[in-house]
């Protein structure tokens, strides 16, 4: 990275910039709910400003160099080796785009979600831009301890948009969410203290910067042991059976941006963990884990899949496909082959469009008729048929319909893992029939059948609403037909972190065309 | 013309676009351009057609774009217009656009006409992505958007409980194939390294009998969901709850054969297994009588039709499972079926457009007066399906049979029977409808249809004749060899004239025999309720939907319930009593906390009392 | 001169107050108590301090005596307001802070 480009320190603006709106919103004076759109406009305003400074960080990425870039670094805390290191890489920057592009149409679709809630409107907003800022910088960190601090950051905007503007259950909801995080959190901490002390025996003294960290020499039982710290943290994030029971609660109480938020943005850094750090800085114990890791991850697609088909509240019916889908995307990480990671990438930034739009809008539609049991409804289809349409998208997002783009990331997933384990590929594969079930069957509850009088008077969707999913609906078409961009950023990043792991692809059994291809 | 192919798919792909988007503002002539665009796609697939024909080239191609890349893995969005794939294109969208405009009458009362047009577009879209695609995962994109399309045009009328049941169970059912398909296409990737059809043909020869087996079996599987085939063949019936148009377009002519195209064009795979060229004919045989039965006991119209479909379609799944002896009649018979069955199921949506939306064939008869256009249309098509002497099933369906004979005597005798039967339930679905007394429902005045929906009836009924054409000096077998190869000639049991023969004497003993049964005697206005066993079970649809209840279905219920279950109880709960156990120690602890001073005090002189202890302690020591 | 009487009637008198803050009720009772063993540590750090023969001890008798009165005018005034509320200087009545 030459001088000139540092000149700008791009990533660093991006994190701050939804930070400094945060402050500015909450500062604002408190009005009555009623009036207050002047924060929102801020809020709104602030989003839009951090997209466009990752669009240009998109536009400016060369996607041909698979090392960092838009690197920043400087010592923080010289007595750890801390440092303020930030960059991205394919998985970084795509994942730095879904945040950007989530969190504006979060703040329009929640427009008016926060007017009766326990504090003020200023306060959820400022939560929001706040979120934003923090998961910027997680997803940029180069440094371990960095990442660590800003990781638990996360937590504290998170706990308090669904603890104040939640549903019923709201601080039960909020307190399991932080308990079992702040778990997570811990096993992670003693791993990171135990890098200081790995690290601080090297020549070089101790360092938490991810570069140098790849080149430490950890032994081996040593490398397991704090790998299942950072393990264990990410699968509770992320979130895995057996510790996804915080998720249907969360996602069920908060308000729909709040679950989006959590769902769509803050649970990636759980699978984007595991590819950064896991396989970056235990490539052995990584390739030691992935027996166990992939039967777990095929248990969570058929598991999260069986329990959503049992589901009669929308909210929980979502967040369950997410612990199927999150089994997904860790198969994917931890097949280790190009063609799985590459789909787990573009899974994790599918999926963030996908169960965005299906929280938002099933989240329209609970607005209105006030119930989320989806006994409650019927005959949606006949009295608003945009809700119902965009419903059905996302839906068939969700299970991966050919020609939108989860089923892009979904195949490469199956087929990158069919060279590795058949039997793994072919109990995963039986997802997408679970999957059609538990879609379709709440379409077919909710929105089709004869009207009833509940449903009688469910309005169709108002142009903020549309505006708010269109944005979504759009990305999930064209990158279902074409994903080249997403693809050609992300493919170099696998080829190093399967280079770095020391894992090749199989080959084929049969050369179908001599030369290969 | 190469150039120009993706033309081919994009014109209805916009137009569908367009209609969806445009939503109640394309009300006044939304339903034009969704005729007019098939129409085009028609257009252009004849020039590419004659370009073919007229040139030295095996096929056109088209590169597109790069769709999917990932290491090796490389999916090209190409197009391959090959002499198979003109085929299709050519009867997707001819008999596409007959029955667009034939929708244009059937459809002109439904306020959301615009939503019915877009929805039919993007079935046709999806269909001709699925024959053009050079690769078998756009053709699986393809197949998946049949299957979308088939199940938003099932569920049109989707505030009936019943069709958005039969399109969700449509869906699903075809997902179970799905799984086949995706895994077949996984298999491919991890054997050959490409998708392509011209690497996985390339590639076959070399690869093990246990693999060429799987993928034959996997692809199967995926023929079986989208073709109705046992057994998964319990959707088909059920589809029949979408519009007349789309039981004739998707359910009848086009989507439904797409599994009869998979097994055609992967005829190097199946060249490679006997194992899964046997299962193919297995599935066929027990299909093509499977349906016929059903066929016999139905009195819904549209279910009887529905019934023959799936026996139709398993002739044309035994023919392609024979192997190069039956590729092209298999297609042969695709494309007659494609015109007599459309025809015959517009002919009913007709019936049904002047009974008020009535289906069942009880509350008909001696419609031949007061509908005579779509009468004779009607027995162009009954004729045609039964086999008779020059009409275009005959031609075909003979064929298959002979190859049946050639294949194995079994099989040739159940394919033999399946024609009595069919020849049985088409004379009793005529008698019934168009013959016999009036059995009509109070206020109904059946009344022809309008020019708009007759004309398309011609047509159909002009090429249910004369379809037999295309089997003139074997013209198909020809334009099909650089695809399924060259044809096998196959020593018969007997000569091909005395199958002939047979078939003949069978078709007319079936229809005999409804004859005597349904237009000698009176029928009841309501089907009788005592009937044999054998009668029952044929309503029943042979029990396809009791077994898959009881076998999937309910223990699926139980299973997702008790998981539920474990759920909240065993893996929250550990948690849950986790949670609570320290909260309750806690709570026993905190009473300590009296509020009295004095007792603070004690513990503190307690506290200090016990340093002081331990420090001498470890003094003393 | 041998420490041992001073420091026998220092630990007599911080055993007398700890017990007076034990046992009494009354607040200004145990107020003098605690006085009473502050006072009795006083005497011990200044027998210390004559002992050792620097004024390390004097200077922390001086500390203590400068917290006590300290404590003694917020403690009073505490005790004061308590008083003028509940009508008592019972230190069992003011028992509410708990659980």
């Amino acid at each position: 990275m030459t001088g000139s480009e540092m000149s700008v320190p791009w990533l660093t603006i991006l994190a701050v910039l939804p930070l400094v709106g945060a402050v500015a919103v909450m500062l604002l004076p408190r009005r009555d709910p009623d009036q207050a759109a002047l924060p929102k406009q801020i809020a709104l305003g602030f989003s839009l400003a951090a997209f466009a400074v990752s669009l240009v960080i998109a536009l400016k990425y060369d996607s041909g160099d698979s090392r960092f870039q838009f690197v920043e670094q400087h010592n923080w805390i010289e007595a750890f080796g801390a440092h303020y290191a930030v960059g991205v890489d394919g998985l970084g920057l795509l994942l730095v785009l879904l945040t950007t592009i989530l969190t504006p149409v979060v703040i329009l679709a929640s427009w008016r979600d926060a007017d009766d809630g326990r504090w003020s409107v200023n306060s959820f907003f400022a939560w929001m831009l706040a979120l934003e800022g923090l998961a910027v910088g997680v997803f940029a960190a180069t440094d371990v301890f960095l990442f660590y601090v800003l990781f638990e950051a996360t937590l504290i905007p998170i706990y308090f948009l669904i603890g104040g503007f939640g549903g019923a259950r709201r601080s039960y909801a909020a307190v399991k969410f932080l308990l079992f995080s702040l778990f997570g959190g811990l096993l992670m901490l003693a791993s990171v203290v135990g890098l200081y002390v790995v690290s601080s025996d090297s020549a070089s003294g101790p360092s938490y910067l991810l570069e140098d960290l790849m080149k430490a020499d950890i032994s081996t039982t040593t490398g397991r042991w704090l790998f299942l710290g950072f393990f264990i943290a990410f699968a509770v994030k992320a979130p895995m059976w057996p510790v996804h029971t915080w998720l249907p609660e969360a996602a069920s109480e908060g308000t729909p941006g709040t679950s989006v938020l959590l769902v769509s943005v803050l649970d990636k850094i759980g699978t984007f963990g595991m590819m950064r750090f896991c396989l970056g800085i235990f490539p052995e114990a990584s390739r030691w884990a992935t027996p166990v890791v992939v039967v777990l991850a095929v248990f969570s697609v058929l598991y999260g899949a069986l329990l959503a088909i049992g589901q009669n509240d929308i909210r929980r019916l979502i967040a369950y496909t997410s612990v199927s889908h999150f089994g997904f995307i860790v198969l994917g990480i931890f097949a280790l082959t190009s063609q799985s990671q590459a789909g787990a990438i573009l899974y994790m930034f599918n999926h963030g469009l996908s169960t965005a739009a299906l929280f938002l809008v099933t989240g329209f539609l609970v607005s209105r008729r006030g119930s989320k049991m989806i006994t409650d409804y019927g005959g949606v289809e006949k009295v608003a048929p945009v809700l119902a349409g965009v419903f059905l998208v996302a839906g068939l997002s969700s299970l991966s319909l050919p020609g939108l783009s989860p089923f892009v990331s979904e195949f490469l997933v199956l087929a990158g893992t069919f060279t590795k384990s058949i039997t793994a590929a072919v109990i995963a594969t039986a997802g997408i029939v679970l999957a059609a079930l538990y879609i379709l069957l709440m379409y077919q509850r909710t929105m089709t059948g004869p009207v009833r009088e509940s449903t009688r008077h469910i309005r169709d969707l108002r142009p903020r609403e549309v505006t708010a999913l269109a944005p979504l609906l759009l990305l999930i078409v064209v990158l279902g037909f074409y994903p080249k961009p997403a693809l050609d950023v992300l493919n170099p990043t696998v080829d190093s972190i399967l280079q770095h792991v020391g894992v090749e692809d199989p080959a084929p059994t049969v050369a179908a065309d001599e030369g290969g291809s | 013309m190469s150039d120009l192919l993706f033309l081919i798919i994009a014109i209805p792909l916009a137009s569908s676009a367009l209609l969806l988007v445009g939503g109640r503002f394309t009300d006044g002539w939304g339903h034009l351009l969704g005729a007019l665009a098939p129409v085009a796609s028609f257009v252009l697939g004849l020039v590419a057609f004659f370009e073919l024909e007229g040139g030295s080239e095996e096929s056109l191609h088209q590169h597109l774009f790069t769709w999917i890349q990932a290491g090796s893995f490389n999916v090209n969005f190409d197009l391959l217009f090959d002499p198979l794939s003109a085929l299709f294109v050519l009867l997707i969208t001819g008999v596409g656009s007959l029955i667009h405009i034939y929708s244009i009458g059937y459809m002109e009362h439904d306020e959301r006409r615009g939503r019915f047009f877009a929805y039919l577009n993007l079935f046709v879209a999806a269909m001709l992505l699925l024959v053009l695609a050079a690769d078998y995962l756009a053709l699986f994109l393809g197949w998946e958007g049949v299957g979308l399309a088939s199940y938003l045009l099932i569920g049109f009328w989707q505030y009936k409980d019943t069709a958005a049941v039969a399109a969700k169970k449509a869906f699903v059912v075809n997902r179970v194939g799905d799984f086949g398909m995706a895994l077949a296409i996984m298999l491919m990737f991890a054997t050959f390294g490409t998708m392509t059809f011209e690497g996985v043909s390339a590639g076959m020869d070399k690869v093990s009998s246990g693999t060429a087996t799987a993928l034959g079996l996997l692809l199967l599987l995926g023929a079986c969901g989208k073709s109705a085939q046992v057994p998964l063949q319990s959707w088909l019936l059920d589809a029949m709850e979408g519009p007349t148009p789309v039981s004739a377009l998707i359910h009848a002519a086009t989507m439904v054969t797409a599994g009869v195209y998979l097994v055609t064009r992967s005829n190097y795979v199946y060249a490679q297994s006997d194992t899964a060229q046997t299962a193919v004919i297995v599935v066929g045989l027990v299909t093509l009588l499977w349906g016929a039965v059903i066929g016999c006991a139905k009195d819904d119209i549209k279910k009887v039709l529905a019934g023959s479909t799936m026996s139709q379609i398993g002739y044309m799944m035994l023919a392609a499972g024979i192997g190069p002896a039956g590729y092209a009649f298999a297609i042969f018979h695709l494309l007659t079926h494609g015109f007599f069955k459309a025809n015959m199921f517009l002919g009913a949506g007709s019936v049904m457009h002047a009974m008020d939306d009535d289906v069942d064939m009880r509350r008909y008869g001696a419609l031949r007066a007061a509908l005579p256009v779509t009468f004779v249309t009607f027995a162009c098509g009954y004729l045609a399906i039964i086999g008779f002497p020059g009409f275009a099933g005959f031609w075909s369906k003979d064929k298959i049979i002979e190859a049946a004979f050639g294949q194995n005597l079994i099989v040739g005798i159940g394919a033999l029977i399946g024609a009595g039967v069919t020849a049985f339930y088409m004379t009793r679905l005529m008698i019934m409808t168009f013959v016999s007394e009036k059995r009509w429902a109070k206020g109904v005045h059946p009344h022809e249809s309008p020019l708009v929906m007759t004309i398309p009836l011609m047509v159909l009924a002009g090429l249910s004749v004369f379809g037999g054409v295309l089997l003139l000096n074997g013209w198909i077998v020809d334009w099909l060899e650089p695809v399924v190869g060259p044809e096998v000639h196959q020593d018969l049991p007997i000569p091909a004239l005395a199958i002939s023969l047979l078939v003949l004497a069978l078709v007319v003993a079936g229809v005999v025999v409804a004859w005597m049964l349904y237009a000698r005697q009176r029928i009841d206005a309501v089907a009788p309720y005592r009937v044999s066993p054998a009668t029952r079970a044929a309503r029943a649809d042979l029990y396809g939907d009791a077994f898959n209840e009881a076998v999937f279905m309910r223990p699926g219920q139980y299973l997702t319930r008790s998981m539920v279950y474990v759920d909240n109880r065993g893996v929250d709960g550990a948690v849950n009593g986790l949670a609570a156990l320290v909260g309750g120690t806690s709570g026993r602890i905190r009473r300590w906390q009296s509020g009295f001073v004095r007792s603070y005090a004690l513990s503190m002189l307690g506290g200090s009392a016990l340093i002081v202890l331990a420090l001498l302690a470890v003094r003393l020591s | 001169m041998s420490p041992t009487p001073f420091l026998v009637l220092s630990a007599l008198l911080f055993s007398i107050g700890a017990m007076g803050v034990l046992v009494r009720r009354n607040a200004i009772v145990v107020f003098m108590c605690i006085e009473l063993m502050l006072n009795a540590s006083n005497l011990a750090l200044v027998t210390f301090a004559r002992q050792s023969g620097n004024l390390d001890g004097q200077i922390a008798a001086f500390f203590v005596m400068v917290v006590a009165a300290a404590e003694v005018v917020v403690g009073l005034a505490i005790i004061m307001t308590i008083f003028r509320t509940r009508r008592s200087a019972s230190v069992d009545d003011a028992s509410l802070l708990k659980y």
